[in-house]
This record gives structure tokens, C-alpha cells and sequence, in this order.
């Protein structure tokens, strides 16, 4: 099991409404839908993905995030997810401003691009981190738009988003005392659960 | 040919079911007595749960899979995903298509004689809506003992008969699958149906609709009917790849004055001429009409997250790229409308240059999404089944 997805679910209450935005194979919704009885539906491109969804029993809908999500009205969904595509879209800052009209409260993860493996990869070789977890070259990433924990607070502060809980993941036990200690150095994925002052 | 292909349901046999009471139609005539034909693939398990129902489009019938002789060239209209093993498998459900009435296939319709006037109904069959379709398929089911349909499937005007059992019968309805379809027909569309209604009317055989009174068919009007649905349902890359600008015959070389004839020409006139033959004239009116006419949202002050709010089933809801008759937007639409009154539904759009016909057409990602969805069902069936039988033992 995923941890970050555990998480996650730590986050959500029974019985919410969920949308999960690049909701990919529908692992987190058949998650949520199995510990919380949510009633989910997610949002997805990859077509190899959508048809995963639909062998799983999960509410899949076809849509391109990239083209908006105007459709969706206002507080329509108790929770809004994004799990690591944040940093995939044109524009972030959107997204999440979108995430909080049409959820009550939203969820993102996202790489932590300040991780110490990242800094070090960039510092040592003097080219773009590549690794397994993000495994493209600067040319051909969907990755377009990479931020740090510090970055991301940065524009919760900006956009007056309030932080209701936050986790950061790394590989090994011994490392999240490191995480606690340093999040922006040692997290390698960040958790934030969100909601609109 | 020696023996059915693998994935068949085989040979079938339709059958005909009569019914004696009346039946009030949504434009407030009565039909007194009418018969339905249908065909059956499968077998209905103990507790009826396993029932499927399709609902076909335009043109279609209650023929969708199988064979009626070795010697039958096609099989049924949607044998593709209709059979063992296949997106509708037939090891899994009980499935039933029928042909709707005012049909020329089997079903009481306008080729039918009327008891009142001992002559052919023609053109004084009532005009029909889709909730008329929906009243007869229940009056089937419940003859059939069938409470609850695991699913109802339909494509184009199919899939507003599925939508409409949904909304009028939500406690029989355990999924619904609609594929390139609309909760009602834009202004083009109905432009289309009314330029082939008057390409009928305009017929001189057509007789205002009694041409059985004058023993004619009138063919002409209704093969170009059917030309101009054709074009609709074909999309522009799709006949450009398989016509081109090709001949047929003739010649554009200077000096040259054969006549001639471009390929995608003698296409759609074969095409008409062909369903000149098979189909009514007065079917094709009614049934254009009844497509004009839906609208899903009409009864729920036009909202059609209203309209969908009395539904309890789960969606699977399917557009094709090319499809610009029932374009994608059409159901995407649909989906929004699904998804604001929080029902369950996912949606594909399927890449295809077959246009509107895809539906009809082996396709492997549409193939993939529908057999999934209806993996689910039957899994869903069999695990309800299991603890019906559980309480049951129990119960002793």
C-alpha cells in the first residue's frame, strides 16, 4: 500500500463526496470507496487508466484537466483531490483555485523538488534531477511546473488558503524523523489537506 | 456456412408477444391492441436478475446477434458485442432486443393492419415518443417476469429509451448504458431528420402516407432519405479514406464523355436503394419524429439534473471523436448532468473515424470499456445472487 495514499485517507470522512482530479487506475477512490464509503468519481486522460477504472468498479470520467473545469459547480464536492499531477498542469495556481470553489476542502500531493537527492543531483552533475520517481528529461517531462514545500506554502500564503493538515513522505522510517526535522530537505513527496479561508 | 463463428449465439428464432390491453400513447391516442417481436440470447438465471435489455436506434430491429439459417450472410445488427464472451456475454445475461412498435420489423407499426379499418394503418399510425417505447418494453418485462433489468443498453435513439427507463422506472433499472446519444437533438439535427422526411413526402408514390392504398413504395423518396442519414452518420475523414475522389466509371481524360460516376456516388445510392427494400416509409417519419421529439429534460422544467435526480442506477456513458450527428459534446452533456445530480457514471470517448456508426463497428478501446463495465454487472449478480440464496438457507 501506498503510504501517501493511507494518508489521504486519514484526511477524508465517511460518506463525502469526492472528485479526484488524474485519478489514473482509481487506486485511491477504490481505497477511499472501501475504508470510507465515499461516494467518488475521478477525473482521467490515460486511456490504458480509464479502462482500469472501469475493471475496478470505479467511476471514471473523461476529461482533459488542462481544458478547465468550469463545468463543476461551486462547493459541489465535499473534497476535491490532486494526487502528484499538480506540477503537470499549465497552470498550478488555477487548479487550485479551481480545486477550492468546487470542493468544500481540498487534497494535493506533490514531488518535492527541494528534496536533498534533487539538490544534490543538481549541485554535483549540474543538469536537471532525473530519478526514478521522476524519471524524464527536462525536455520531454510532463512535469512542467515542479515547486518546492516552501514554494507551495508560499502561495497558500499568497492566495489566503488555509492548511488544515500536512504530511511529508520519504522512502524509510528513519528518514520522516529527518522529514519532521527538515520537510523541504528530506521530504520526497508533500501532502497538503487545504481549504478557502 | 458449416457452422456459426465462434462468439455467436448461433441460430435464433424470433418470437411474438400479443397485447390485448390498451395502450396510452403520450399524444393522448390509444393503441388498442399491439404485438412485439423480440429475440432472446442467453438464458435467464433463477432469480431474473440477469436480464438486459436493448433498445434499438433509427433503423434498427430486434435482430442484434446471431443467425436465422446457415445460410444468413449477416448476423444481427449487433453482433459485434452481442454473444458469448463478448461485451454483452451472453454466458453472463439473459438479453432481449425487440423491435419498437410503429417499426416494420415484426412489431405492430404502420405496415400493420388496423382492426378498426381492416386496411393497413399507413399513415394514420399515432405518432410515438420514446416514453411510448419505454411503456411497451416494460409490459414486456413484466410479462416476462423480469421486476429489475441489470441493464439497459442503447445507442442514438437507444440510448434515449435507456435514459427514459431510468427516469421513469428507477426501482427497475440497475445500470444504464447510453452511447452516442443526447438528451435531446440540436436544431441541425432535426434539420437533417426533416430534409429526409421531405425527400418521402416528396415522392409522388408517397400518397401523404396511404401508399398501400395505391400499391406503391415510395422508394426514391425514401433511399434518398436514406442517403442523407447515411452522409450524417459517416464522418468526413472516414468516407474520404475508403472513397476518395475514386471512380466508378468513367473518365476525366480530355476528349472523354462516358459518363461518370465518382465511387462514394454509387455507394450511397446502392445504400438506398437497398434500404428502400427493407423499410417502411411511414416507420422512417415516425421514427425520425420520435427522435425529434425527445427531449429528456422537457417534464423537469428543461434542468436535466432534475430529470436525472429520480434516476438510481449507474452509467456508462460512450461518445465517438468523429460522431457529429450525436457529437461527443452531446454526451458530455449527459455526463455533466449525471454528475451534478451525484449519480454514479463514467464516460469514455472513443477514438473511431467511423462517425456516428461506430457504435455498430469492432472497435478494441470501446470494446475494452463496455465489457468492463458489464463484467462488473454480472459480478454484481452473482455476488447478490449468493446471498439472496445465503438468506433463503438461512430462512430454514
Amino acid at each position: 500500500m501506498r503510504i501517501d495514499l493511507d494518508i489521504i485517507c486519514s484526511y477524508v470522512k465517511n460518506n463525502q463526496d469526492v472528485l479526484d482530479l488524474g485519478c489514473g487506475d482509481g487506486a485511491l477512490l477504490k481505497l477511499l470507496g472501501d475504508k470510507k464509503n465515499i461516494n467518488g468519481v475521478g477525473l482521467e486522460n490515460d486511456h490504458e487508466k480509464i479502462t482500469e477504472c472501469i475493471e475496478k468498479n470505479i467511476a471514471v470520467v473523461e476529461h482533459d484537466l488542462n481544458k478547465g473545469l468550469r463545468q463543476f459547480d461551486n462547493n459541489s464536492y465535499d473534497v476535491v483531490i490532486m494526487t502528484l499531477a499538480l506540477q503537470a498542469m499549465q497552470r498550478p495556481d488555477h487548479v487550485l483555485d479551481e480545486m477550492l470553489r468546487i470542493g468544500k476542502e481540498c487534497i494535493v500531493t506533490f514531488p518535492n523538488f527541494a528534496h536533498w537527492r534533487a539538490r544534490l543531483h543538481l549541485m554535483l552533475h549540474g543538469k536537471m534531477p532525473v530519478s526514478d520517481l521522476l524519471p524524464y528529461q527536462w525536455y520531454d517531462t510532463p512535469n512542467i511546473h515542479f515547486c518546492t514545500i516552501k514554494d507551495f506554502e508560499d502561495l497558500c500564503v499568497e492566495k489566503d488558503i488555509s492548511i488544515i493538515h500536512k504530511d511529508m513522505v520519504c522512502e524509510t522510517n528513519i528518514r520522516s524523523f529527518l522529514c519532521k526535522l527538515h520537510p523541504n530537505l528530506f521530504s520526497e513527496t508533500a501532502i497538503y489537506h487545504l481549504t478557502r479561508n | 456456412m458449416d457452422e456459426f463463428p465462434k462468439g455467436s449465439v448461433g441460430l435464433i428464432q424470433p418470437q411474438t408477444q400479443h397485447f390485448d390491453s390498451p395502450l396510452p400513447l403520450a399524444n393522448g391516442r390509444v393503441l388498442p391492441a399491439y404485438h412485439i417481436i423480440y429475440e432472446t440470447y442467453g438464458e435467464l438465471n433463477r432469480d431474473k436478475s440477469n436480464a438486459v435489455l436493448i433498445c434499438h436506434a433509427l433503423s434498427g430491429d430486434h435482430h442484434a446477434a446471431g443467425f436465422y439459417s446457415k445460410d444468413d450472410k449477416q448476423p444481427g445488427w449487433w453482433d459485434n458485442y452481442i454473444g458469448p464472451g463478448k461485451a454483452i456475454d451472453t454466458n453472463e445475461f439473459f438479453v432481449i432486443s425487440l423491435n419498437n412498435i410503429g417499426g416494420c420489423n415484426g412489431s405492430t407499426g404502420p405496415l400493420t393492419i388496423n382492426a378498426e379499418t381492416g386496411k393497413p394503418w399507413g399513415a394514420d399510425f399515432p405518432t410515438l415518443r420514446v416514453r411510448d417505447w419505454v411503456e411497451t418494453q416494460k409490459r414486456l418485462a413484466d410479462i416476462l417476469g423480469i421486476q429489475r433489468w441489470a441493464a439497459i443498453v442503447g445507442a442514438s435513439l437507444g440510448g434515449m429509451q435507456a435514459m427514459r427507463w431510468a427516469l421513469e422506472y428507477p426501482e427497475r433499472v440497475g445500470h444504464c448504458v447510453a452511447i452516442a446519444s443526447a438528451l435531446k437533438l440540436t436544431a441541425q439535427n432535426i434539420a437533417f431528420n426533416e430534409t429526409a422526411r421531405q425527400a418521402i413526402m416528396a415522392d409522388p408514390d408517397f400518397f401523404k402516407g396511404n401508399y398501400d392504398e395505391h400499391n406503391t413504395i415510395p422508394q426514391n423518396g425514401l433511399a434518398v432519405a436514406r442517403m442523407i442519414g447515411h452522409i450524417t452518420y459517416l464522418s468526413g475523414d472516414g468516407m474520404g479514406e475508403k472513397f476518395g475522389r475514386e471512380l466508378r466509371s468513367g473518365s476525366f481524360s480530355l476528349g472523354c464523355d462516358d459518363p461518370l460516376e465518382f465511387e462514394i456516388e454509387s455507394y450511397l445510392r446502392y445504400q438506398g436503394a437497398r434500404f428502400s427494400t427493407k423499410f417502411d416509409a411511414n416507420t422512417y417519419i415516425l421514427m425520425t419524429r420520435a427522435l425529434d421529439y425527445f427531449d429528456l429534460a422537457r417534464e423537469y422544467q428543461d434542468n436535466a439534473v432534475d430529470a436525472f435526480s429520480h434516476a438510481t442506477c449507474k452509467f456508462l456513458v460512450i461518445s465517438f471523436t468523429t460522431d457529429w450527428r450525436f457529437s461527443s459534446e452531446r454526451s458530455k452533456e449527459i455526463v455533466q448532468a449525471l454528475l451534478h445530480a451525484k449519480k454514479t457514471v463514467s464516460y469514455a470517448e472513443i477514438e473511431s473515424s467511423y462517425g456516428h456508426d461506430a457504435f455498430l463497428v469492432p472497435n478494441k478501446r470501446y470494446n475494452d470499456v463496455f465489457s468492463s463495465f458489464m463484467k462488473n454487472i454480472a459480478i454484481d449478480i452473482k455476488t447478490n445472487g449468493a446471498k439472496t440464496v445465503g438468506m433463503k438457507q438461512g430462512e430454514h
